[in-house]
């Protein structure tokens, strides 16, 4: 038998095993019988009506076995795809969510817009057939550029939505705001776009479905990161299968980011179709498909304003943001840019009194959602952009402005003025093991060093906030969610004494059959190979909301220490009865109850075999059996925070920008697995470098044709654009989950677009240039800032 | 219309009737059910399909099942010795957390093990970081997998594979 693992340790993973060896199951992967393959046909417009739609030629294609149009979907009754959080704007009214239809009925509204569905035995006579369909559309203009979609003589997305407005939200005191402008000795202006992004896991989205007519039953494998909340929102909103027809699957998954969270009409389809057709199907998208239809992420412009006295203590903060959301709400996407971004302008700092106002457009361009951070990327990199901005215009080292500008250790619980109340932290000393990671007091000699030898190096700092953990119910209720935020466990012995642990939380690279392995073997002292993590199958596990927002831990693994605790409750009962003792006198420990002050035990084996095998059991007083369900909500959000601190080295002849340094110091509270948890930073990093220096998502601005949509255009981070990172922790436990943890998945990308581009900035102010660039810094961007005159 | 083809993959000869359009990648993944070898992009840049044909590395989405006739094709399902007893190179990515989501996993090992063979297991950082130029991975921030490589060249020298 193996070891049993204790938290805190590097213990490796329990799911390499099968991904090294080609073992992995992804949708994809798996072998339906009879299974047939779905294509479908999108939209190469951006906005065009459909004069009409010829299929004869395609169902009369070898192999077809069906063909869907818009008019098929919506003759079947097939409810439109939802946006599962309703944001009320600042008159109190809800935000405007238009008829967002599987299949695009008469009017096409991005490029990538489904138009029809082809199904065949194989997947290229699917792709063949769609080819002979043929569509007469009519091409409107269309509206691509946010800022664009909000003026008056704007082309409109939806008829019914005014203004291609889906709300305008505001969050704060605007008068107090007011005032505290009015007397600052200093404010600083900032206008910044946070660049548009396409998250790229490295599986694409897929789907696979089958319907077995004895049953009734439905089963739709799918690349999902809550397969639960999958299943409710097709069966109660979409496709009326009722919830316990429906078994959904998410199986392995690899890499989410967010975009395997939402509801697609892809596997809506893949699924309707299924039990239309009798037939499996399957459906992977093309790597160019999920560039266009993925939800993409960010994509805000802002103007902000930060307030400050003459000892650079920060008096007020205003932000106006217009929020792109593409062509229709994506399942999320109205939470984004403000639950998720709005509440987290306070940052690390005390500012007083804030204010943020929010315009949420529609544009001819995909729906935009979450992606890794989700609105607290938007929020973090705005708020330590302007920041360092007026650490500079005011003279100040910015490390020392933040400083003067901390929440104290003290102070917390903290309540903001933009809601949130901060449960924990203590950010001087991050930043103080960061300044020192990063050698901050030799930057200067070091880029006098550089620009000896005609480089320009600079050094940038970012000191985030996260609220993640997502949270307490009663909260995100209020705030317009439509789901609750509580997570379930099951801890089901067998009689032998091994161990499954049921989560409503989905691993699709997080390492959760390691995790939350580790922390049972740890609590009830089971080897770690006696144990199996069960996720992401709605047939096996009782109920889950699955994965995003940094929340599996905090609320996942909170629900099984919950679920463990009543193991080991119930367990005293049994050995108390064994060993005849009071239960009061009966402690657990290491494995094992044992009577207070005997050397007699029962080892938690024993009970298990006992309460499965009573012969010998309280049978009057306690069902046998060891199995227990948990379910946690949160009180509170939990709150991550930490310092990244970047160098930067520019080649002002060819612009190219080298990372010389990074360093990242967080407190996720309590750590399980250290390995596993850098891991996840370093995954965030990445992707936060990626988009300061590299990706951007471009649509042309008349025609809207996606530019940037294959890996030759959109330049994903590779191994050559990327430094290796150097990490530190503090460790503030999480005072009101069992765990004390905090939440690791998103820090990294939350932090470091600011860590990098403050960087870069610091290194064009030695040229004057550094309020002349904005994500991504290519270096096309970066010469035009350092050559423009 | 199909052609046949045949080919030694993992030591096995096998064969098949394939549309002249079916790709090396597909060939393994839908006829042989070797499904470890991954898709992940449509233009050839991801290199999560990497195998090795004929000892070198080949993104398998760019060659035509019929343009690997004859060849010796080793996949990520044929590296391990047994059950048992993973590759070194395989070993040193679980020993230093190499992979999350498993996805890029296939293609990075297989690249790795050619990487090390082509530079006489002398690998430095910066080595590993332009020879990984064509395989993506959107979890690990390649910090990991650098380090995965690294240990895994002298693993593998170690152990004379
Ligand atoms: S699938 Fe072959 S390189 Fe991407
Ligand atoms: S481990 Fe997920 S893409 Fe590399």
């Amino acid at each position: 038998m193996g070891n049993v693992a204790r938290i805190g340790e590097r213990v490796r993973r329990t799911e390499d095993r099968r991904f090294l060896t080609g073992a992995g199951r992804y949708v994809d992967d798996l072998q339906l019988a009879r299974c047939t393959y779905a294509y479908f046909l999108r939209s190469p417009h951006a906005h065009a009506r459909i004069r009409s739609i010829d299929t004869s030629k395609a169902a009369a294609a070898p192999g077809v076995v069906a063909v869907f149009t818009g008019k098929d979907v919506a003759d079947a009754k097939v409810g439109g795809l939802i946006c599962g959080w309703v944001v009320k704007d600042k008159h109190g009214e809800p935000h405007k969510a238009p008829g967002h239809p599987a299949i695009a009925l008469d009017t096409v509204r991005y490029v990538g817009d489904t138009v029809a569905m082809v199904i065949a035995d194989t997947a290229a006579q699917a792709r063949d057939a769609a080819e002979q369909i043929e569509v007469d559309y009519e091409v409107l203009p269309a509206v691509i550029d946010p800022a664009a979609a909000v003026a008056a003589s704007a082309v409109q997305v939806h008829a019914d939505v005014p203004g291609n407005l889906s709300y305008d939200w505001e969050l704060g005191d605007k008068a107090a705001v007011d005032a505290a402008f009015a007397r600052a000795a200093h404010i600083t202006k900032l206008d910044l776009v946070n660049n548009r992004l396409v998250p790229n896991a490295m599986e694409p989205r897929a789907a696979a479905a089958e319907y077995d007519r004895g049953t009734g039953t439905y089963t739709l494998y799918t690349t999902s990161q809550n397969p639960h909340v999958t299943r409710l929102v097709l069966s109660a909103f979409v496709l009326g299968i009722p919830e316990h027809k429906l078994r959904v699957v998410a199986p392995d998954v690899g890499g989410g980011f967010g975009s395997k969270i939402f509801i697609y009409a892809d596997e809506t389809l893949v699924l309707w179709a299924a039990g239309k057709t009798g037939r499996a199907i399957k459906w992977t998208a093309e790597r160019s498909e999920s560039f266009m239809t993925d939800a993409h992420g960010r994509d805000h412009v802002t103007h902000a304003e930060l307030a400050l006295d003459k000892d650079g203590k920060f008096l007020a903060l205003k932000v106006d943001t217009i929020a792109n959301m593409g062509a229709y709400l994506s399942t999320f996407a109205t939470a984004v840019p403000t639950y998720l971004y709005g509440t987290l302008l306070a940052g690390q700092y005390t500012t007083p009194a804030i204010h943020c106002n929010v315009r949420a457009v529609f544009t001819h361009t995909a729906p935009v959602d979450a992606y890794r951070g989700a609105g607290r990327p938007e929020a973090t990199y705005l708020l330590e952009t302007i920041v360092s901005k007026a650490a500079r215009e005011m003279n100040i080292d910015p490390a020392e402005l933040r400083k003067r500008n901390f929440i104290a250790a003290g102070a917390f619980p903290y309540q903001t003025p933009v809601a949130l109340t901060y449960d924990s932290g203590n950010y001087t000393p991050i930043l103080d093991q960061a300044m020192k990671l990063a050698d901050y007091a030799g930057a200067s000699e070091r880029k006098a060093a550089a620009k000896a030898k005609g480089k320009l190096r600079g050094i940038g700092i970012s000191s985030y906030i996260e609220a993640c953990g997502l949270a307490p119910s009663a909260v995100v209720g209020s705030l317009g969610a439509g789901v609750g935020q509580w997570e379930s466990a099951q801890l089901r012995f067998n009689p032998t004494g091994n161990l499954q642990i049921l989560t409503g939380s989905h691993s699709h690279g997080q390492s959760h059959e390691t995790t939350f392995a580790q922390i049972v073997s740890d609590k009830l002292g089971i080897p770690l190979d006696q144990i199996e993590v069960v996720h992401g199958d709605t047939a096996q596990v009782p109920f889950g909301m699955g994965s995003y927002g940094s929340r599996s831990l905090a609320v996942g693994g909170s629900a099984i220490m919950k679920a463990a605790d009543k193991i080991i409750a119930k367990g005293k009962k049994i050995a108390a009865h064994l060993m005849e003792a009071a239960e009061a006198d009966i402690v657990f420990e290491n494995g094992a109850f044992k009577v207070t002050g005997t050397d007699k035990n029962v080892p938690l084996g024993q009970a298990v075999f006992s309460a499965y095998v009573p012969h010998n059991y309280p049978l009057d007083k306690l069902e046998p059996g060891m199995d227990e369900n948990a379910f946690y909500d949160p009180s509170n959000f939990t709150y991550p925070s930490g310092t990244q601190i970047c160098e930067v080295e520019v080649d002002p002849d060819t612009g190219g920008v080298e990372i010389v340094n990074f360093v990242a110091v967080d407190d996720f509270g309590n750590v399980v697995n250290p390995m596993i948890v850098e891991g996840q930073v370093h995954g965030g990093i990445a992707q936060g470098v990626g988009q300061a220096l590299l990706e951007y998502t471009v649509y042309d601005k008349e025609s809207g044709q996606l530019l940037s949509g294959s890996y030759m255009d959109y330049t994903m981070p590779r191994a050559d654009n990327l430094p290796s990172f150097n990490l530190g922790y503090q460790v503030t436990p999480c005072p009101h989950n069992p765990l004390g943890v905090k939440g690791c998945g998103e820090a990294g990308a939350i932090a470091a677009p600011a860590a990098v581009m403050n960087a870069v900035r610091d290194a064009l102010a030695q040229v004057g240039a550094q309020d002349r660039i904005e994500m991504p810094a290519t270096p096309q961007r970066v010469w035009q800032a350092i050559h423009a005159h | 219309m199909t052609m046949s083809v045949s080919m030694t993959v993992n030591g096995k000869t096998v064969s098949g009737n394939v549309e002249a359009r079916t790709l090396l990648v597909q060939f393994l993944r839908e006829h042989l059910g070797l499904t470890g070898t991954h898709v992940g992009c449509d233009t050839s840049q991801c290199g999560a399909c990497v195998v090795h044909v004929d000892g070198i590395s080949v993104k398998s989405c760019t060659l035509l099942a019929v343009q690997a006739e004859g060849a010796k094709v080793t996949t990520i399902e044929g590296l391990a010795k047994s059950a048992e007893e993973l590759h070194p190179m395989q070993e040193a990515f679980r020993e230093n957390h190499g992979l999350q989501c498993g996805f890029c996993t296939p293609g990075m090992v297989m690249s790795a093990i050619d990487l090390v063979k082509r530079h006489n297991y002398q690998l430095d950082e910066e080595t590993v970081r332009h020879g990984l130029e064509g395989n993506l991975c959107r979890c690990t921030g390649y910090h990991n997998i650098v380090k995965s490589i690294i240990a895994g060249a002298a693993a593998m020298k170690a152990a004379g594979v």
